[in-house]
């Protein structure tokens, strides 16, 4: 009985240190979200949304980070999306038993993990040097090669999933290897593949370090993507740092347009995960 | 053979083995004790055979009921579904026989035996050894398993059957020399062809033995004499 | 090596009427290095049941995967010898292989439909060989159902998709999809041993009805099931074929020692 009391003990005191530190983290995130709601909020308008960045001491809005923000971020989707599922296909369904497998996933690993703003320096060295000026061609590209990463490895992973017996019983019907990847392994594990690309945007919304080597920054609305392009990551960066009131508040602004969208994309990810495990 | 992987159906299997040895035995008791009633005309002896045919009956449902249980339960294939098939149709036979012996006590209760030809007395007496002797070993060769013996007992239904034949004819002959013993032989033929029923279950057994080892039905023609036919003379 | 064919015909004289739709001659297969089937000879009698039984790792779902070459999605499996079906081998390298699994039907021992709706798990088999009309696609699609005995539990719901369907539901769908392709043999390794007893008896019920149409070889588990159900069975072990017979005889007076040891359960 001794023996059990104390290990009770012992339990009490484990779920109260992982309640704190539950607590902990949690705290800071409602920190950030009560800050940035507190900062951002006042300056929420419609004209953030239809005016472009104003010079200092004037008023205006976000519309060119805006816009440029989501031309790339597109762009940058639909250049990775097609090369992480083709690499994925690759490793899931026709190299699985080669050695070529490891070696790939190695790099792709390697890859996921690369600091951004290394990346932005290497798109720098063969978009944006050679060609004498910044572009939005070069941020998409720049952003794409952190969609690719993510999209092969939850690709991978969704395809992996896909049982076996599945894959045999299109082929016993006949169907050719590489019909039952296009027209079942890829149906059934789409939600989980959209899933994937959906992460993937939600992480290169925010990156900045990229974006200031390649697209660079542009005061005008500009939907022209062989000239410098607004980004919001951009334009935070050099709003926050400014001492002007009318930028520093834009910047809270336009970090909070940021954090919604993330959370929107996070909220929507789930829920379309949850719908479909529950069919 | 090796043990089933589930012991219990080996123990059901044995279980069923045993009783149907314990009411073979049984039914060989009831035999020679029918025997020996007819013999010395004991009356007494001929009505302790009847309570004991209640046993023989209850030990037949009761296996009949364990074996039903054992098929149910175990869904017996090849070898196991034979045996259990063997073990009904044995125990039919073997109930059989027990009635075979009861009839004959019923006769000597109501005096057959009193006041027979002892020729015909003999006859019988040899008779009913040669049949007790097929029992035995007919039960042998269940419970060995053992074919040859089974098929032995088979071939030897014939010699029975000639015996009863030989003593039915000279019955006959008696009763038809002097009508007055017609009662008397009447019943002496009666007990006659129970033996000769007696006979041919343990024959009824044997073949069964051999298809539970064997697998398939014993194919040949079942040896008999000619049938004596009744109120005519058989030519010698 | 006896050629059991052979030998069954010469014990069986009433077995030389029937055709046989597929022979298997000196079947050797390879996973990597291990020899997992050695030269096996069998018969597979033309709209008949053949069932394979034998101990976990004798072949025999080994042998079934050869029948259709499935084994071909894996590049470390290998097979040596020769499978007549109509008189061609189909383990040469020159066959179409996807042309023999239109003719070679395959239910596997998991359900697995599709990820789509009832209606297109069966109509995508029959799209794949048939270019067809919506309506008479309609026609095809309820005569699958009906043949697969699910028709009329689904008949409301052709729309829902199919893995929102009970086990015996969805296996019944796979047998619908395959029969959809009109194929001449039907290969089903152990189709019930995921299902409940009902759906069980279900699909033993609906192999019966199909043997009279296709060629129907069977791979089980269960003994009581190959003894219901099939007309001939196989019996393996490790890799090698140890007897085959009619199924009456097989379960009534089988021959070899170990195949008796096997079906009354004295084995291991």
């Amino acid at each position: 009985m001794k023996r059990y009391r104390a290990r009770r003990r012992r339990n009490a005191v484990a779920v109260s240190v992982c309640a704190g530190a539950t607590l902990l983290g949690l705290g800071w995130v409602i920190l950030i979200l009560l800050a940035l709601l507190r900062e951002g909020r006042s300056g929420m308008s419609l004209a953030v949304f239809t005016e472009m960045t104003p010079p200092p001491g004037a008023a205006g809005g976000l519309l060119n980070a805006i816009v440029g923000s989501l031309m790339m971020t597109a762009l940058a989707v639909a250049l990775g999306t097609p090369l992480g599922i083709a690499a994925a296909t690759y490793l899931a369904e026709y190299g699985r038993h080669g050695r070529l497998r490891h070696v790939v996933r190695f790099f792709n690993d390697i890859l996921l993990s690369a600091p951004s703003i290394v990346i932005g320096l290497f798109i720098y060295e063969i978009l944006v040097a050679p060609l004498g000026h910044f572009s939005g061609y070069a941020g998409a590209c720049a952003l794409a090669l952190i969609v690719v990463p993510v999209v092969v490895r939850t690709t991978e992973d969704m395809l992996l999933l896909v049982p076996d017996p599945l894959r045999e019983a299109a082929a016993a019907l006949g169907l050719p290897r590489a019909a039952v990847i296009t027209r079942i392994a890829y149906r059934a594990a789409g939600t989980g593949m959209l899933t994937g690309v959906l992460l993937a945007i939600a992480r290169i919304s925010g990156e900045t370090a990229p974006l200031l080597f390649t697209a660079l920054n542009n005061q005008f609305i500009s939907v022209d993507m062989g000239s410098p392009m607004a980004s919001l990551p951009a334009v935070i960066f050099q709003f926050a740092l400014s001492p002007y009131k009318e930028w520093q508040a834009l910047a809270w602004t336009g970090a909070l347009i940021i954090t919604l969208a993330v959370l929107a994309l996070n909220v929507t990810t789930r829920t379309i995960a949850s719908a479909r495990s529950r069919k | 053979m090796p043990e089933h992987t589930i012991k219990a159906f080996d123990t059901e299997l044995q279980d069923i083995a045993r009783m149907i040895a314990e009411m073979g035995a049984l039914v060989e008791k009831q035999i020679a004790a029918a025997g020996t009633a007819l013999m010395l005309h004991d009356v007494d002896a001929a009505r302790h055979i009847i309570p004991v045919d209640l046993e023989v009956d209850k030990l037949q449902q009761e296996i009949e009921h364990k074996t039903v249980l054992t098929i149910a339960r175990r869904q017996p294939m090849a070898l196991d579904l034979r045996e259990t098939i063997a073990a009904l149709r044995i125990v039919g036979d073997l109930e059989r026989m027990g009635d075979s012996a009861k009839s004959i006590a019923k006769r000597v209760i109501s005096g057959a035996g009193e006041r027979s030809p002892a020729e015909a007395l003999h006859a019988l007496a040899r008779i009913i050894e040669r049949v007790r002797g097929a029992l035995r070993q007919v039960l042998d060769a269940y419970t060995r398993r053992d074919v040859e013996r089974a098929l032995g007992v088979w071939r030897a239904d014939q010699a029975i059957d000639a015996e009863v034949d030989a003593l039915m004819r000279e019955l006959i002959a008696q009763m038809t020399a002097d009508p007055r013993k017609i009662p008397i032989c009447t019943d002496l033929l009666f007990c006659a062809k129970s033996i000769e029923r007696f006979g041919d279950h343990a024959t009824n057994i044997a073949e069964t033995v051999y298809y539970m080892v064997k697998g398939k039905v014993l194919d040949a023609e079942r040896p008999k004499s000619s049938a004596v036919q009744y109120g005519t003379p058989a030519r010698s | 090596m006896i050629d059991v064919a052979e030998a069954v015909r010469n014990r069986m004289p009433a077995v030389t009427a029937l055709a046989e739709k597929i022979s298997v001659r000196g079947l050797h297969f390879y996973y990597g290095k291990n020899h997992v089937l050695r030269g096996l000879d069998v018969p597979l009698y033309a709209k008949r049941v053949t069932a394979f039984i034998g101990p976990s790792g004798c072949g025999k779902s080994t042998l079934l995967r050869t029948l259709n070459r499935i084994y071909d999605l894996y590049p470390n499996q290998r097979a040596e010898g020769e499978i007549i079906m109509d008189g061609k081998n189909i383990l040469a390298p020159e066959e179409d292989v996807t042309l023999l699994r239109a003719r070679v039907g395959m239910v596997f021992q998991k359900p697995t439909p599709f990820p789509m709706s009832v209606y297109e798990n069966v109509a995508f088999a029959i799209r794949l060989y048939e270019r067809l009309p919506r309506a008479e696609l309609d026609v095809r699609v309820e005569q699958a159902l009906r043949r697969a005995a699910l028709w009329d539990e689904v008949r409301d719901k052709l729309g829902v998709s199919g893995m929102s369907l009970s086990g015996g539901q969805q296996q019944r769908l796979c047998i619908a999809r395959t029969v959809a392709v009109r194929p001449e043999v039907i290969l089903l390794d152990e189709p019930c041993s995921a299902l409940d007893p009902i759906s069980t008896a279900k699909i033993e019920e609906l192999i019966c009805e199909l043997s009279s149409a296709y060629t129907i070889v069977l791979v089980t588990h269960n003994m009581q099931q190959a003894a219901r159900v099939s007309d001939f069975t196989a019996f393996m072990y490790l890799g090698e074929l140890i007897e085959f017979d009619r199924t009456s005889t097989m379960f009534t007076a089988p021959r070899d020692r170990r195949t008796m040891d096997y079906i009354t359960g004295r084995f291991g």
